[in-house]
């Protein structure tokens, strides 16, 4: 029974950083419509950021959190600025090979930067130390990324719900460009969603940091989950994408404990079937 | 209010509209007329910047629209009601008519100045349907909630294209009313239309269009006078 309990605490945990992962890509593909490769690569500068601003500060996990997610907030609108908007006027194919060949890119000067090796870090303090409930003890740590992710989703849904803004993006979700006849500066607006989308990813990277240690395949490792995400959730639906961060977090996790070496095969088994029984995703609308 | 002088509009390499003149005065209703495919969408879109004209000028209250994004125009003051009635389907029609609002300067004295309040109160129905999402109303409601939209952003101008396309009879009629007292409300109105009996109960004017040309314009009179005109360009 433990050993369940212990296991659905690690797909929440999961669970929490593939929703800050993935709200950002499904917003950007449901508004801008496009397939952002270069996502997780925010995700992985993040963790490659808060672990030498950690180094050079004796483990302030706090400053991270807010340093690193504004650098990739201002990295963010730099590339949908002077990249992503001049090559949007050739299509699809362009835009894809576009995020593609940036996240190459940074795959490969973190490997140059930083080596190509895994980088631990220790976590000092409270959220280092494990707690004890219902007979077991567990890392306050997974508890804390978890946490996260829920506050965030939390927010967003505040934000998406009741604000202006919140209505102008949903709106652009649906139809971007009876938006912009409708007065809304819509390319602004597209700015500023991808480089907030690149901040939410880059926290995820930062908190990933001390739980999965930061490595040069942590972007991969998780786009390919996140992908996974936004289409079982449905394109543009953060709803779906609270939910189906659940539903494959849990997956991995107990996957793992159930059939470990089926338990990549378990995600895809789940997207074929949604996409079979409901294409436009969980919480998608039709189209 | 609106002069388009020699407007040139391309799609990829075809080209659309070949040289479109047009004048609309202040508290005008003018109708554009054609078969399809003449380039009248294209001349609407080409006004609120959709596509880009490559060659002419649209003066719109002495500012130059060529060049400019739609958002731009649409804060001069130019409202767009498309075919096909794009409301937003996931939102509520209350979220919709807000989405209509702008910020800033308002164009217009207050007894005229549309508000998400006012549009409940001389649309009842959209005020019933108030928290139901878009994509749930009726073909009517969704035009009746277009046009809306655009008004609570208080255009001087609006360009409405085909608002009475697939709409029952006795719907058309409610459109078409709503269309009046959108013109009571000292708004210009440039629309596309192809019933030709909505479009004569309505208009001051007419342009026909062919093959990206304007080939026609005049009051009812001259129209209903043209019958050449009218055989060759608007006939099937």
């Amino acid at each position: 029974m433990s050993e369940f309990l212990v296991f659905f605490l690690h797909g929440l945990a999961y669970a929490g950083l593939l929703f800050l992962v993935s709200a950002g890509l499904t917003l950007v593909f449901g508004m801008m419509n496009v397939l952002n490769f270069a996502h997780a690569a925010m995700y992985m500068l993040g963790a490659y950021f808060s672990y030498t601003l950690m180094l050079h500060t004796q483990g302030q996990l706090w400053l991270s959190i807010i340093v690193c997610p504004i650098a990739l907030f201002i990295i963010g609108a730099l590339i949908e600025r002077f990249l992503l908007r001049r090559v949007h006027a050739y299509g699809h194919v362009s835009e894809l090979l576009l995020t593609f060949g940036l996240a190459y890119i940074i795959t490969e000067l973190v490997k140059w930067y930083w080596g190509n090796y895994p980088l631990a870090l220790n976590i000092g303090g409270f959220l280092g130390e494990t707690i004890q409930f219902l007979g077991l003890s567990y890392p306050v740590y997974r508890i804390f990324v978890f946490a996260c992710g829920a506050l965030v989703a939390i927010i967003l849904a505040v934000i998406l719900q009741k604000t202006r803004l919140g209505i102008i993006i949903r709106a652009a979700v649906n139809d971007n460009e009876m938006v912009d006849a409708l007065g809304v500066n819509v390319p602004l607006v597209f700015m500023g969603v991808f480089a907030f989308g690149a901040a939410l990813s880059g926290f995820a990277g930062v908190i990933a940091g001390p739980l999965l240690s930061t490595y040069p395949g942590m972007a991969n490792d998780i786009l390919v989950d996140a992908f996974v995400v936004i289409v079982v959730g449905g394109f543009g639906s953060l709803a779906g994408a609270v939910i189906a961060s659940l539903i494959i977090g849990e997956l991995q996790s107990f996957g793992a404990l159930l059939f470990p070496k089926l338990s990549i095969a378990l995600v895809y088994l789940l997207m074929v079937v949604v996409l079979i029984l409901k294409p436009s995703g969980l919480f998608g609308e039709e189209q | 209010m609106l002069q388009v002088k020699d407007l040139h509009t391309y799609y990829g390499k075809s080209h659309v509209l070949h040289g479109v003149n047009l004048e609309l005065k202040e508290g005008e209703v003018v109708c554009l007329l054609g078969r399809n495919g003449v380039g009248k969408s294209t001349t609407m879109k080409s006004i609120m910047g959709i596509v880009k004209p490559s060659q002419g000028s649209i003066l719109f209250q002495g500012h130059q629209l060529v060049g400019k994004t739609p958002h731009e125009i649409a804060r001069l003051g130019v409202g767009y009601v498309p075919e096909d009635r794009r409301i937003f389907r996931s939102l509520t029609v209350h979220e919709n008519l807000i989405m209509g609002l702008k910020k800033g300067k308002k164009n217009v004295s207050d007894e005229n100045l549309w508000t998400i309040e006012k549009i409940y109160e001389r649309f009842p129905r959209l005020a019933d349907r108030k928290n139901n999402k878009g994509g749930y109303l009726s073909g009517g409601e969704q035009q009746m909630l277009t046009v809306a939209r655009t008004l609570v952003g208080n255009p001087r101008l609006i360009l409405v294209d085909e608002p009475t396309e697939g709409l029952a009879p006795l719907i058309v009629k409610d459109v078409l009313d709503m269309l009046a007292s959108v013109r009571e409300s000292g708004v210009t109105i440039l629309m596309v239309e192809q019933n030709f009996k909505a479009a004569l109960q309505i208009a001051d004017r007419f342009y026909i269009m062919g093959k990206g040309r304007i080939v026609f314009e005049g009051d009812t009179e001259a129209l209903l006078s043209a019958h050449e005109i009218r055989k060759n360009y608007l006939e099937v």
